[in-house]
């Protein structure tokens, strides 16, 4: 096979700190080749000085024999490297044949050339397996539809290297199936991939061969089809990394019970007539695809909707809830499932994140009702010791954190609370592998301490490995629980497809 | 009862109605460049004004109307340039430098005003532009007097909303525009400068702004004062949100606001001994008031506006 992309001795430092240390490596053509590395390894980094964002301090890269420019993206688009980023590129006001054409011209052009256009797009998106309508505005697709706008984007240029960033990250099983599919009918037609992700699972499966970068260097390359999965996993983190180990602890009183609750409205998805039940002690695993009502019903137990019809019964004595804050008072922890946006504040810094919401305690207040640093900073070092934040200072602005430490910091000021439910909602998506594996072991120790946990996950492994029990919600319907020893994969997985369901 | 109906079955009704939408069309389609792009433009004001300055002076000193036009046109692109040094280039506050802006171009307008005619305690007067009778429809009973008896300003406004809707739907500069004001990182990500797109935004559509109030003093009036703006800048903002930013509903909110002060004008005088006049003048305020509440509703900011852009930063 022949060499498309050389790499040789990449260094990029951003003061002193080494992003990029001498990274070599190969691309060949047809091939898919996975860049794994945890937040902070270098590898957008190293994408972002192969698609011209960066100059790097030292090395050089060959693609197809032409030295490439560093610094000028519009060189590496005309060489045929592209990319898609993790955070989408796409203007939500335009439709998706305006976001693809655009930048095709230039701006002074008299006419916008829609109609050759759309005979082009209509062609990739039928030979790649990227089904979407060219006229649709960006605003009212999914994730997955914007990730094929992106793919189409750099395919209606005749990329010959695409470049996916975290491709995954935000796909459900089944999307990022169809995104494999058509990973692999690119390779057939010529292309090659980079995929740079920190989901060792899926990247198993699509790639050829696997580079793992750690703190800025390259530290082994694998073949990909003879891989160790836990043993890749390590090198990733760079040490062992420690398991969840599931104890099964015996069943305590029924802390919770959902009957009959429906919702019917037309801001989220509805459910219809759910009844649950929830003792101390237990992990409640609820699988389904995303949009099935696991998020409204999450919101429902947080207190954040009220059901139109139906219950919330706690401790067997029915209450009268109004608001999230009396859901937290009656010990309701709620991890949502953009933790971001509805978990923290970015802008923020750590401290105050991590007091947000026990204002009420008097020992964050000094005797005039004011805030007390002094005991806020503690605790707030407390928790980010206790609960492992690493971060530089409590000082710093959230939005800093990566993923991982977000949600341990999130996952940390519940649990300071000694809730006695938690409701998770996706805990770990988007994590890499060492921080899944510390959230899942705060869970599972929440739960030895007698919490009732919902662990609300599209990741079926996730679920068998961490739930006592799993039930399915499939079109706003949730299945009776059924015991995790004596289910599989597949049977749930026929389930979430609506398999059971009247 | 039946006269303040029959205000607007008259062709003078609807004759007042598109001459007093003008400067707001041509304001407001100024200002939606500028927002699209997603720098707001509170400059409008001072810079309608400045235009109205400029363009009646070029006239007075000798030159001809449409140099008067071009005139605005020109300095109000040279304000436009200055708010995008500062919003675009410097990513400094849009609301003060707007602010600035406006008091900046009244100002310097009168300044100069005075400078060049010291003296003057009645405002001098230029002979503005004519009604032309556009051949045959001119003469149509009814839409003849009301439509097609207007000045070649009025046909001109008319034109740039067209021109508007083209630039906005069907060029390359018109996708960039709307995209710079969603999300700036994409058009960069795309290869075009974002800054250039932003800038050119924001100076053509000051230079609009400026021809708006240019339509002031060279079509609608014939002379120049200290503040004849007179607010219609602001109304142009609150056009832009009743707009949905897109051209074509700015001609129609401009059309409805200027329906509703034609008409108070009229039934202020039907119902003047009885009502006091200043609850007429309020009317169109109140309404579009109401109007815009309903309108704003469903609307879909742009979601980069007021966000300066960073090269090279996320988020």
């Amino acid at each position: 096979m022949t060499t498309l992309l050389k790499v040789e001795k990449i260094t990029k430092k951003f003061g002193d700190f080494y992003a990029n240390d001498q990274i070599s490596f190969e691309v060949k053509k047809s091939e898919v080749l996975a860049i794994l590395g945890e937040n902070g390894a270098g590898k957008t980094t190293l994408m972002n000085i192969l698609f011209g964002h960066y100059t790097p301090d030292a090395g050089n890269v060959n693609f197809e024999g032409n030295a490439i420019e560093f610094g000028n993206t519009n060189n590496a688009i005309k060489l045929g490297i592209g990319m898609v980023h993790q955070h989408f590129t796409l203007a939500e006001n335009l439709t998706v044949l305006e976001n693809i054409i655009i930048g095709r011209q230039s701006i002074f052009s008299m006419s916008l050339p829609k109609r050759h256009a759309r005979v082009k797009i209509l062609e990739l998106s039928k030979k790649f397996g990227l089904p979407i309508d060219p006229d649709e505005l960006v605003a009212n697709l999914s994730v997955s539809e914007k990730q094929r706008i992106e793919i189409l984007k750099t395919l209606f240029l005749d990329c010959k290297l695409l470049i996916l960033d975290e491709p995954t990250a935000a796909l459900t099983p089944q999307e990022t199936d169809a995104l494999f599919s058509t990973i692999r009918s690119m390779i057939e037609t010529g292309l090659s991939v980079i995929l740079i992700s920190h989901k060792l699972n899926e990247i198993l499966a699509v790639s050829d061969r696997i580079i793992v970068l750690r703190n800025g260097s390259s530290v082994g390359e694998i073949d990909a089809h003879s891989a160790d999965r836990k043993k890749i996993a390590e090198m990733i983190v760079g040490k062992k990394i420690d398991y969840p180990q599931k104890k099964k602890i015996p069943r305590k009183s029924k802390v919770l019970s959902l009957v009959d609750v429906s919702y019917n409205k037309t801001d989220a998805p509805n459910l219809s007539k759910v009844n649950l039940d929830l003792y101390g002690g237990q992990i409640l695993g609820i699988a389904g695809v995303a949009g099935n009502g696991q998020t409204t019903l999450a919101k429902i137990l947080s207190g954040h909707f009220k059901p139109t019809q139906g219950k919330i019964v706690f401790n067997e004595a029915k209450s009268v809830l109004t608001s999230p804050k009396s859901f937290m008072d009656l010990g309701v922890a709620y991890i949502p499932e953009d933790r971001n946006s509805d978990g923290i504040v970015g802008d923020m810094e750590i401290w105050e994140n991590a007091i947000m919401t026990e204002m009420d305690d008097p020992y964050l207040r000094n005797s005039l009702g004011i805030i007390n640093k002094k005991t806020s900073f503690d605790r707030s070092e407390n928790l980010c010791e206790t609960y492992d934040v690493r971060m530089q200072s409590i000082k710093q602005r959230s939005r800093l954190l990566s993923g991982g430490n977000v949600q341990k910091l999130l996952l940390g000021r519940w649990l300071m609370r000694k809730p006695k439910i938690i409701i998770a909602c996706q805990p770990t998506r988007g994590l890499d592998e060492g921080a899944i594996a510390s959230i899942q072991n705060l869970l599972l120790k929440a739960q030895q301490n007698g919490s009732a946990i919902i662990l609300i996950s599209e990741d079926l492994d996730e679920l068998l490995t961490m739930s006592d029990d799993i039930s399915v919600m499939y079109k706003g319907m949730l299945s009776d629980p059924t015991e995790t020893s004596s289910t599989d994969k597949l049977s749930i997985g026929l389930r979430m497809a609506g398999d059971g369901f009247l | 009862m039946i006269e303040f109906i029959e205000i607007i079955f008259t062709a003078g009704f609807w004759a007042a109605t598109i001459r007093i939408a003008c400067p707001l069309i041509l304001a407001t389609i100024g200002e939606v460049l500028c927002e699209r792009a997603g720098v707001l433009n509170l400059g409008i004001e001072g810079i309608m004004s400045i235009g109205a300055m400029v363009g009646w002076m070029t006239v007075f000193l000798g030159a001809d109307l449409y140099t008067g036009i071009l005139a605005a046109l020109i300095i109000g692109g040279l304000f436009g340039l200055l708010h995008s040094i500062f919003t675009v280039y410097l990513g400094a506050s849009q609301h003060v430098t707007g602010i600035g802006i406006t008091m900046l171009a009244s100002s310097l307008g009168f300044f100069c005003f005075k400078l060049i005619l010291p003296a003057s305690t009645t405002p001098p007067k230029i002979k503005p532009f004519q009604p032309i009778d556009i051949p045959f429809l001119s003469e149509l009973p009814f839409l003849g007097p009301a439509f097609f008896q207007h000045t070649s300003f009025t046909y001109l406004a008319i034109l740039v909303v067209i021109f508007a809707f083209w630039l906005m739907n069907s060029t390359p500069l018109g996708l960039s525009i709307k995209m710079a004001g969603e999300n700036p990182m994409a058009l960069e990500a795309q290869g075009i400068d974002v800054f250039l797109v932003r800038t050119i935004a924001v100076v053509v559509g000051s230079a609009l702004m400026a021809v708006g109030g240019a339509y002031l003093t060279l079509s609608a009036f014939d002379a120049f004062y200290f503040g004849m703006i007179n607010g219609r800048g602001w109304i142009a903002i609150a056009l832009v949100i009743f707009a949905s930013w897109k051209p074509e509903r700015a001609l129609l909110g401009a059309l409805l606001f200027a329906g509703l002060d034609a008409y108070q004008v009229r039934a202020q005088q039907l119902a003047g001994a009885i009502v006091p006049y200043q609850f007429f003048l309020m009317l169109p305020f109140l309404l579009s008031i109401v109007a815009m509440v309903i309108a704003a509703k469903r609307t879909r900011y742009p979601k980069a506006l007021l966000i300066p852009f960073r090269r090279g930063e996320r988020h």
